[in-house]
Formats: C-alpha cells, sequence, structure tokens
C-alpha cells in the first residue's frame, strides 16, 4: 500500500454568519471572518489517495485523471468563486475550513477509480489547515 | 464528522544538546556542533493539530482563536526568546527537539480542553521534524468527545 498526493490551488471568498445569532455573538465567534462583505484566500488543496501499485503501469494512479477529476469536481465550482454563495454545499453550511475538506471530500469520494481516498487537506493559509479522512 | 484542524506558530529559542551521563568527548561524537558550548538558537515551527466533531452550527473543531490563546499563553510566551536548557521541565535532560516536542504535547494536553489535541510536529529546520505521537492522527483517538465552543 502506498500514499499519493495530488495539490491543487484555488482562490475564493467566504465569510462566517449565523443567522439565528446576533451581529456582536458573530462579531465575537468569528472575528473578522464575520465581515458579511467577504474576504478571500488562496487555498491549497492536497489529495491523497492510497492504493497498491499497479504491477504494469507503476501507478497508484493515473495523476492525469486524477488532476481532471479534481479540476471538474472542484476547482470548476470552487476557484474564483464566493463559497457562501455560488457553492450548493454552503447554502445552509458554513464554509470553514473543515467543512470545505469535507465538502470537497465528498465530491471526490465517488470519482476515485482503482484507489481508495485517504485524505483531504485544505490549506486556508499556510498555517491554517483541514484534514478529512472520511471518518463519521 | 470527526475533522482535524492544525495551525502552526514561531518561537525562537536557543538549545545545547550535551548530557552529563557524556564525557566533552563523547558529547561531541553524539552531538557534533550541536553540542557547542555557548548553545545555539533556531526559529522552531510549532505544528499543532486537534481534532473532533465538527459543530453543526460553527462548522468548527474548535474556536481557532481559543487554541491561538493557549498556544500563546502556555508555550509561546514561556519558550520563545528563552534558553530552553533552562527551563526547570529540561533539568537534568537534553533539549532535543524530541524532548520538545513531548513536553509541548504534554503541557498543551492538559490545559487545552476545547477539542482533543491528536498531535503536535515540530520543525526544528526545513530540513527536520519531529512528531508526536508517532503515526497517522486518525489512530490517535481518546475516548473523551469534547466538543467545540
Amino acid at each position: 500500500m502506498i500514499l499519493l498526493t495530488r495539490r491543487a490551488e484555488f482562490s475564493a471568498s467566504h465569510y462566517y454568519w449565523v443567522d439565528a445569532w446576533t451581529p456582536e455573538e458573530n462579531a465575537r465567534l468569528f472575528g473578522k471572518c464575520s465581515n458579511r462583505n467577504g474576504h478571500g484566500h488562496n487555498y491549497t488543496l492536497e489529495v491523497t489517495v492510497e492504493g497498491e501499485i499497479d504491477t504494469t503501469s507503476g501507478f497508484v494512479v493515473d495523476l492525469k485523471v486524477l488532476k481532471a477529476v479534481i479540476e471538474r469536481e472542484v476547482l470548476r465550482d470552487f476557484d474564483h468563486r464566493h463559497l457562501n454563495i455560488e457553492v450548493p454545499e454552503f447554502k445552509a453550511l458554513l464554509p470553514t475550513t473543515e467543512n470545505v475538506a469535507i465538502a470537497i471530500w465528498n465530491r471526490l469520494a465517488p470519482h476515485i477509480l482503482g484507489a481508495r481516498l485517504q485524505r483531504v487537506r485544505v490549506y486556508e493559509m499556510p498555517d491554517l489547515f483541514a484534514d478529512y479522512y472520511g471518518e463519521p | 464528522m470527526r475533522a482535524y484542524f492544525s495551525r502552526r506558530y514561531r518561537l525562537s529559542a536557543s538549545h545545547r544538546l550535551y548530557s552529563d551521563a557524556f564525557s566533552d568527548e563523547r558529547n561531541v561524537e553524539v552531538y557534533g556542533k550541536c553540542s557547542n558550548p555557548h548553545g545555539h538558537g533556531h526559529n522552531y515551527t510549532v505544528e499543532v493539530t486537534v481534532a473532533g466533531q465538527v459543530d453543526p452550527v460553527t462548522g468548527m473543531v474548535c474556536n481557532m482563536v481559543e487554541l491561538d490563546e493557549c498556544v500563546q499563553r502556555e508555550i509561546i510566551d514561556l519558550f520563545g526568546h528563552t534558553n530552553l536548557n533552562l527551563y526547570p521541565g529540561f533539568h537534568g535532560l537534553v533539549p532535543t527537539t524530541e524532548a520538545f516536542c513531548v513536553m509541548v504535547y504534554e503541557m498543551l494536553s492538559k490545559v487545552f480542553d476545547k477539542a482533543e489535541l491528536v498531535r503536535v510536529r515540530i520543525e526544528e529546520t526545513n530540513n527536520n521534524s519531529f512528531e508526536y505521537p508517532a503515526g497517522k492522527p486518525m489512530a490517535v483517538r481518546r475516548v473523551t468527545d469534547f466538543r467545540a465552543v
């Protein structure tokens, strides 16, 4: 068993706001992230798959295919978008780094053929990142 | 759903790797230039990983500000711009980054109760880093189920 990781980048805006809370409560918990005009990040996505090395090709998965899946399932919808407004998963869910990682996992998992999705890591910035391993 | 949240912090400190159990010559053999008498310093990067269920309302494993405040107070304020050899906890110990990593994990795990601390990883330089506990973070699970906020 071997792990293989493909990295991709996307730039998007978001903000954190719970409608059921007062503006003061939102500001207290979310700080600057609660500015309803939004703000943006250069996100880095790391997709790790695990599997056996194919004896003929020497691949775990074909990286060209994995790149195309990430492009089609994630980047096309996330890159240069406002996550709260334009990505359906976040209509009723805050686009925190944790939730972005889970949403990306759910988009990619059915499309990883010949290997198992092992981890989705999303860096919101170099010093802040979330990992999701598909755990309940 | 259980997710893992990580933050990276920086602190600068000095240390000297020298064991009283060894002769001076043996210290040089074991620790090389790290045993130079007057110590040397590093810009350490301390990466702290916590885990837990993502809160359905806040979307968070824990409030990042609370983690930041805890690490700042318990670790950065204590060790930043100090000589690690002089910290009482290292009395009689060699402040290798392995030992420092275990110490930071043990100190944070005692005080941070907003989520489960699963990993401390310290980069001593760009070329070496240490993690504690070892193994996959998802395998290092405790019984306690801390909830966010």
